[in-house]
C-alpha cells in the first residue's frame, strides 16, 4: 500500500491542486500501485477557527497516507505532520493533482524540511 | 464604581483620559491597566511598583504511556490543542484555553495538569492613588486569560481598600475589548471626529451598548473633522461627557509623558467636569430594587 494526499479544490485528478493546506476544499487520496482515487471532504476544517491546519492533519493521518503534496503548510500542521510520519511536498499550486502525481513520481519534488508559511494563513 | 475608558479606534485617547481622570479623581482610587498587550498607563501615573506575580494558564500534559489514543480528549477540545492521530498523540499548548476540559474527560487519567505562562500582574502606588497593571507574555497569543487574572486581583485590591476603580482598556472591539468593558459599572468611549474615528466609534458603540451599562462619550481633538460623532451621539441619546480640543500643547505634553489634566488649568477643569458627569452617569443608571417585590 503507497498512498499519497493532494490538497485539492475538487475530487479528481483534474481538480486544481489546492494551494492551502488546513483550510483545502479536501484531499485526493491516491494509490500510487492502482491509481485509484478517494476523496476526504475538509469542509470542517476550513470553518474553524483556529487549529484547521492540525485537523487536516488528523483527517490524512487516518487516511494512512505517506506523504502530502500541497502549497503551503503553516507550523503547527507541519510538525503534527512531521510527527505522524508524513513527508511533505511544498509549493505545489497552480497545477492540477493529476500532474502533481506525476512530478512525485518522476522524483522531482523535494521534500520539506520546515513549513514555509506562518500559523494562522 | 468601575469606570472603564475605552474606545473602537487605537490611539484616541483612553490612556490620556485615564491618567488624566485618577489625577483627578480623588478619595480611594485604584488605576488598573487592562491593555496587556501594549500597557502605557503608567508611563503616564510613574508607580511605585510594590509587588508583580507570573501568571499561567493550566495546560494538558500528556503522560503517552497511559494514552490508548481513544480521540475523547482531541474530539472534545474546540481548538485543537490536543490531537489524537493512530498511534499517536500531540498538544499545542500555545492553543488552550485552559477549560480543563481534556483533563476531565479522559477515561485512562493520562492528562495531568502543566502551565503555560501568560504574563506579568504588578501592583503598586502612583501617588494616592493604587495601581494595577498586565503584561502579555511576548509570544502568547491570548490575551483575555491575563486579562482575567488582572481582574481577579483588581477585585481583592478593591475590596481591601474600598473605593473606586479606572480600567484603561484595550483599543477594538473584539475578546480582549469585551473583557476589559464587561465588569464595569460606567463605559467611557474616547473618540476623535475623523472617519476613523467615526467608524470605529460606531462599532464600539455596536458592540457594549447590549451590557446596557450606561455609556458616555469624549471627543478628543476636538475642532478636527466633521460633526458626524455628535449627530449620532445626539441620535442614540448617547451623552458627550467631555471635549478636548485638538492643541499641539497637549500633543506635546502627552509625548514628555505628562498628565494632560496637570497642563492647565482649563484642563484640569475639563476632567473634574468629566468626573462629576461620570459619577452622575452611574448614579443616574444605578439599578434600584423594584418598589413593589
Amino acid at each position: 500500500m503507497n498512498k499519497i494526499a493532494i490538497t485539492s479544490e475538487g475530487p479528481g485528478l483534474d481538480d486544481q491542486v489546492d494551494p492551502r493546506f488546513g483550510r483545502a476544499a479536501g484531499f485526493v487520496v491516491v494509490d500510487l500501485d492502482t491509481m485509484e482515487t478517494r476523496y476526504i471532504d475538509n469542509g470542517q476544517s476550513q470553518i474553524m477557527a483556529q487549529g484547521a491546519g492540525i485537523q487536516a492533519a488528523e483527517l490524512i493521518a487516518r487516511a494512512g497516507v505517506s506523504c502530502l503534496l500541497t502549497g503551503y503548510v503553516g507550523p503547527k500542521a507541519f510538525r503534527a505532520l512531521s510527527a505522524a510520519g508524513i513527508k511533505i511536498g511544498q509549493n505545489l499550486e497552480g497545477i492540477t493533482v493529476r500532474e502533481a502525481v506525476e512530478r512525485f513520481k518522476s522524483g522531482s519534488v523535494q521534500m520539506a524540511d520546515g513549513p514555509n508559511r506562518e500559523a494562522g494563513r | 464604581m468601575i469606570v472603564s475608558v475605552a474606545s473602537g479606534k487605537g490611539g484616541t485617547g483612553k490612556t490620556t483620559v485615564a491618567a488624566s481622570l485618577a489625577a483627578v479623581w480623588g478619595g480611594s482610587l485604584l488605576a488598573v491597566d487592562l491593555d496587556v498587550e501594549e500597557p502605557n498607563l503608567h508611563l503616564f501615573l510613574h508607580p511605585s511598583i510594590e509587588g508583580n506575580e507570573t501568571a499561567h494558564m493550566t495546560v494538558p500534559v500528556v503522560d503517552e504511556a497511559r494514552c490508548t489514543y481513544c480521540r475523547a480528549c482531541s474530539d472534545l477540545c474546540q481548538f485543537k490543542a490536543i490531537s489524537v492521530m493512530p498511534q499517536l498523540i500531540l498538544t499545542f499548548p500555545e492553543m488552550c484555553h485552559g477549560c480543563g476540559g481534556c483533563m476531565a474527560i479522559c477515561p485512562e487519567k493520562a492528562i495531568s495538569p502543566g502551565q503555560r505562562e501568560l504574563g506579568e500582574i504588578s501592583w503598586g502606588e502612583a501617588g494616592t492613588a493604587g495601581f494595577l497593571m498586565g503584561r502579555l507574555r511576548i509570544g502568547e497569543a491570548m490575551s483575555p486569560p491575563l486579562m482575567r487574572q488582572v481582574k481577579a486581583k483588581l477585585n481583592q485590591m478593591i475590596a481591601a481598600r474600598g473605593g473606586d476603580a479606572i480600567i484603561d482598556a484595550p483599543p477594538g472591539v473584539s475578546c480582549p475589548a469585551v473583557n476589559a468593558v464587561i465588569d464595569s459599572d460606567v463605559i467611557i468611549l474616547v473618540t476623535e471626529p475623523t472617519p476613523f474615528g467615526f467608524y470605529d466609534f460606531k462599532l464600539a458603540w455596536e458592540a457594549f451598548a447590549p451590557f446596557g451599562k450606561p455609556m458616555g462619550t469624549v471627543v478628543n481633538r476636538a475642532g478636527l473633522g466633521t460633526d458626524d460623532i455628535y449627530r449620532f451621539c445626539r441620535d442614540k441619546r448617547l451623552p458627550i461627557l467631555a471635549e478636548i480640543p485638538f492643541d499641539r500643547v497637549i500633543a506635546e505634553a502627552y509625548a514628555h509623558g505628562r498628565i494632560i489634566a496637570e497642563v492647565s488649568p482649563e484642563l484640569r477643569e475639563t476632567f473634574v467636569s468629566l468626573r462629576g458627569k461620570i459619577r452622575d452617569l452611574a448614579e443616574c443608571c444605578r439599578p434600584r430594587e423594584a418598589v413593589h417585590a
